[in-house]
């Protein structure tokens, strides 16, 4: 099971999301935005951080790196695609996930350990949780609010596609208290929050992120 | 030499946090004038000669693609005399 990780310039959370993959029993595959070659891998992070310094929007220069031709086309045929953060962002500037994350409503950054609800655990990154299931993993970004329009909303909570919501009061003004969404396939996913960075206590709050990535190793192996 | 000029907004319905604290921070310099601050970006594109229906087509074509985000943001194109 090998799992590619997009290294944009300016991303940062690259290198503790390959060691969730590794961590979770995974083989982490380093990938370049400039090089057109996904290395065969079975499923892709695109993991967090400030790509191409956010300039105009977070995210809508990385959508035309070389190497994100190739994964838009894999995505469509079915390929795994998570986007945590900075990720997120590009999924939505790629069209491969509806709505846009913008400013935090009250305009500061955020980095603390937040809790989240698992919504939906139908989908390739979520099948390790239960539904219900409550977790706390860092959330940490200045531009994690997510915006749709109403028709949007309605056909994301209409079919089961928000995956994760924040729980207690809504941290940065996203709509639904919305911290993550699925494609109608699943096997896209955004989310704001971190799950990379706490897949063990001795480097995070705590290991309740792990299932992400244990989830697609399961789902690969069905 | 001509500029193409592209003001991007964020629509209505979205909120825009960095046009509320500008709306805020004014009325403690005594400015009292605002009823509300809406912050967008503007582009200029600099051209050979003047622009031609085609070249500003292109434009419109970018600023639908790049420039913004039709999910949030809308654009408007003109030439800058």
């Amino acid at each position: 099971m090998r799992v590619g990780v997009i290294t944009f310039p300016g991303t940062l959370d690259d290198r503790d999301a390959a060691r969730a993959v590794n961590f979770a029993g995974g083989e982490s595959v380093a990938l370049w935005h400039a090089n057109a070659d996904l290395k065969g891998v079975d499923a892709v992070i695109l993991p967090g951080g400030f790509s191409y310094g956010d300039y105009l929007r977070c995210g809508a220069i990385s959508r035309f790196a070389p190497v994100m031709t190739l994964v838009i086309e894999a995505a469509e045929r079915g390929m795994p695609v998570l986007g945590i953060c900075n990720g997120f962002q590009v999924l939505c500037e790629s069209h491969l996930l509806p709505g846009a994350l913008t400013r935090n409503s009250d305009l500061h950054f955020l980095c603390r350990d937040q809790e989240i609800e698992i919504i939906n655990n139908a989908t390739d990154w979520t099948s390790a949780f239960n539904n219900g299931e409550k977790i706390t993993i860092p959330l940490k970004n200045g531009e994690g609010s997510y915006q749709c329009d109403d028709t949007t909303l309605a056909q994301l909570e209409g079919e089961g596609r928000v995956i994760a919501r924040y729980v207690g009061e809504n941290p940065n003004g996203s709509r639904n208290l919305i911290a993550g969404i699925s494609n109608t396939r699943g096997n896209v996913v955004g989310l704001m929050p971190h799950p990379e960075h706490a897949i063990d206590p001795l480097t995070g709050p705590s290991a309740q992120g792990l299932g992400f990535f244990t989830s697609i190793l399961n789902s690969m192996v069905r | 030499m001509a500029t193409i000029v592209v003001d991007v907004m964020l629509k209505p319905e979205i909120l825009d946090p960095q046009g509320n604290a500008v709306a805020s921070a004014l009325p403690r310099l005594g400015f009292t004038f605002a009823q509300s601050v809406r912050q967008g970006k503007r582009f200029e594109i600099v051209v050979e000669g003047e622009p031609t229906p085609e070249q500003l087509a292109e434009v419109e074509k970018a600023a639908a693609v790049l420039l913004s985000n039709p999910v949030i943001e809308t654009y408007a194109v003109r030439v800058e005399q």
